[in-house]
């Protein structure tokens, strides 16, 4: 073989390989779950709807705790990949499925961040909330917005185990308002080490995007 | 009948070493006149002053070194580089007794001079540096029982700190008063993350079930960045907040606000502790 076709297939293959690796790389980081954006409901307002489920049902992680978010047309997505409009007032419904797991650190029982600084469970108004009776909390730390979710009583009747949860199932139903300012993209997160069967109950779930983790939008 | 003499080689050990004292003659003030000033950590508290003195002192002594190798290879370069097309062996390279050891012993003794000093900065004068020294810190500093005890607590994704002398309330921003020895207690509530709070000069390892002890004075007002030096997870890269050294007074007034905005929390927190298990594990499987 002449040397300029052994230099010429050597080049193709080194070039071969690199764009795989390339490909590799791109494709693993542009993995990300599609966008839900909040329902706008009037000048500087938009609602956000929520619900975390124990279990999600489905493959590939029929295990796996997880939050889910629903579009404007009531639709149910897998995605934690919220966008919400600048400079506006968030109302957030969070239907909570989940038993109650605990704070590891009580500090995140209490609501922050948010307009009062109060939440409603079930509709009644709550400042502090028992840490061990949080199932997951929703906070973006980047805003200072932290929101303890009760949850469900271990012995309640009609437990879901199968995403998206209805609300004839046992659930508890979290309200709150935040203000959002500036464009921007901030990571949310939960901090109950609520991953079953994952060392400290932190890894699976909890540090995957579209499951207990995810990026608010700020559009 | 004798072989008709040329002119004298010229002396190359002797030029080099000439340049090579020229120039460090040149370099190392500017170095610690000039660059000394401005390295990093920088002066924001006596620990990182220290730290700065030393990079200050290291990088003096690398310079002359550093010298030496650029114009020893810039010489070589310049005066033996093969003129014409001929190709020819160099004279074969013999050992040399004098080289060797004037270079093993100029070299072990930076070494050593190092170590020494080193260990002196960080016993004697530094109080540990501002590294983590462990729970049980054999550097104290002059006044360590009046010193501000401070707990930072890891956890994924988030930092937060307890304040034990101002009834433990808990709060997710960092402020110390200027001129007050501050004992940082830095532990975990799960993996091992790192607080770094580089303009400080502390850093310090969030083990979980220990507790590690920095100290800090901090000699201006103004703000500082926290991060975590630790890969921990998913978020690690998020783990980062503004700390801020106030004066006394306001300091005093920062602590009873937050004190009071987390009053319906205290209940809850628990008594104050040097280490907190992990808990809760049920779910953790």
């Amino acid at each position: 073989m002449k040397t300029g076709t052994r230099l010429l297939v050597v080049l193709l293959g080194v070039a071969a390989g690199a764009a795989l690796i390339a490909y590799y790389i791109v494709s693993y980081l542009m993995v990300t779950p599609h966008a839900v954006a909040a329902t706008v409901t009037g000048p500087r307002q938009a609602r956000l709807t929520l619900q975390t489920v124990a279990s999600f049902g489905h493959k590939p992680h029929q295990d796996w705790v997880s939050y889910l978010a629903r579009d404007s047309h009531g639709t149910w997505h897998h995605t934690t990949v919220l966008k919400v409009p600048a400079h506006a007032t968030v109302h957030v419904t969070i239907y909570q499925y989940d038993t109650a797991t605990g704070l590891r650190n009580p500090f995140w029982g209490r609501p922050e961040g948010i307009i009062g600084d109060t939440m409603t469970v079930d509709g009644k108004p709550l400042r502090e909330l028992d840490p061990d009776l949080a199932s997951h909390t929703f906070a973006i730390p980047d805003l200072g917005v932290t929101v303890p979710l009760k949850g469900v009583p271990d012995n309640a009747k009609n437990q879901c185990s199968v995403a998206p949860c209805t609300l004839a199932q046992a659930h508890t139903t979290v309200t709150f308002a935040f203000r959002t300012g500036k464009r921007g993209k901030f990571r949310w997160q939960c901090f109950v080490p609520c991953a079953a069967g994952f060392i400290l109950g932190f890894g699976g779930p909890m540090q995957t995007l579209g499951w207990m983790d995810g990026t608010l939008e700020v559009v | 009948m004798s072989a008709a003499a040329g002119p004298p080689a010229p002396r190359h050990g002797l030029r080099i070493v000439l340049i090579w004292a020229v120039l460090s003659a040149i370099a190392v003030p500017l170095v610690v006149l000039v660059l000394g000033p401005h390295l990093p950590p920088g002066s924001f508290s006596s620990e990182a002053a220290d730290q700065k003195t030393a990079n200050t002192v290291m990088t003096a002594l690398l310079t002359p070194i550093v010298l030496l190798i650029l114009v020893f290879f810039g010489y070589v370069v310049a005066t033996f580089r093969q003129r014409g097309s001929a190709i020819e062996d160099g004279p074969p390279i013999r050992g040399h007794g004098g080289v060797q050891t004037t270079w093993l012993l100029a070299t072990t003794g930076i070494v050593l001079a190092l170590a020494v000093w080193g260990s002196y900065t960080l016993v004697q004068t530094a109080h540990g540096a501002g590294g983590g020294q462990g729970p049980s810190p054999t550097d104290l500093p002059k006044g360590h029982r009046q010193a501000l005890p401070i707990q930072v607590i890891g956890q994924q994704w988030e930092w937060t700190f307890r304040y034990p002398s101002y009834g433990a309330f808990e709060t997710r921003q960092l402020a110390l008063p200027v001129d007050q020895l501050v004992a940082f207690h830095v532990t975990s509530l799960d993996v091992t993350h790192s607080f770094w709070a580089y303009r400080l000069g502390v850093k310090a390892d969030a083990v979980p079930g220990v507790d590690n002890i920095a100290f800090v004075t901090a000699k201006h007002t103004g703000s500082f960045t926290v991060r975590c030096a630790e890969l921990c997870g998913l978020w690690h890269g998020h783990m980062y907040r503004t700390g801020y050294v106030l004066s006394r007074g306001a300091f005093d007034a920062w602590a009873a606000q937050q004190r009071a905005a987390d009053s319906a929390n205290l209940h809850d927190l628990g008594p104050y502790r040097r280490t907190y298990y992990p808990e809760p594990l049920h779910r953790a499987g």
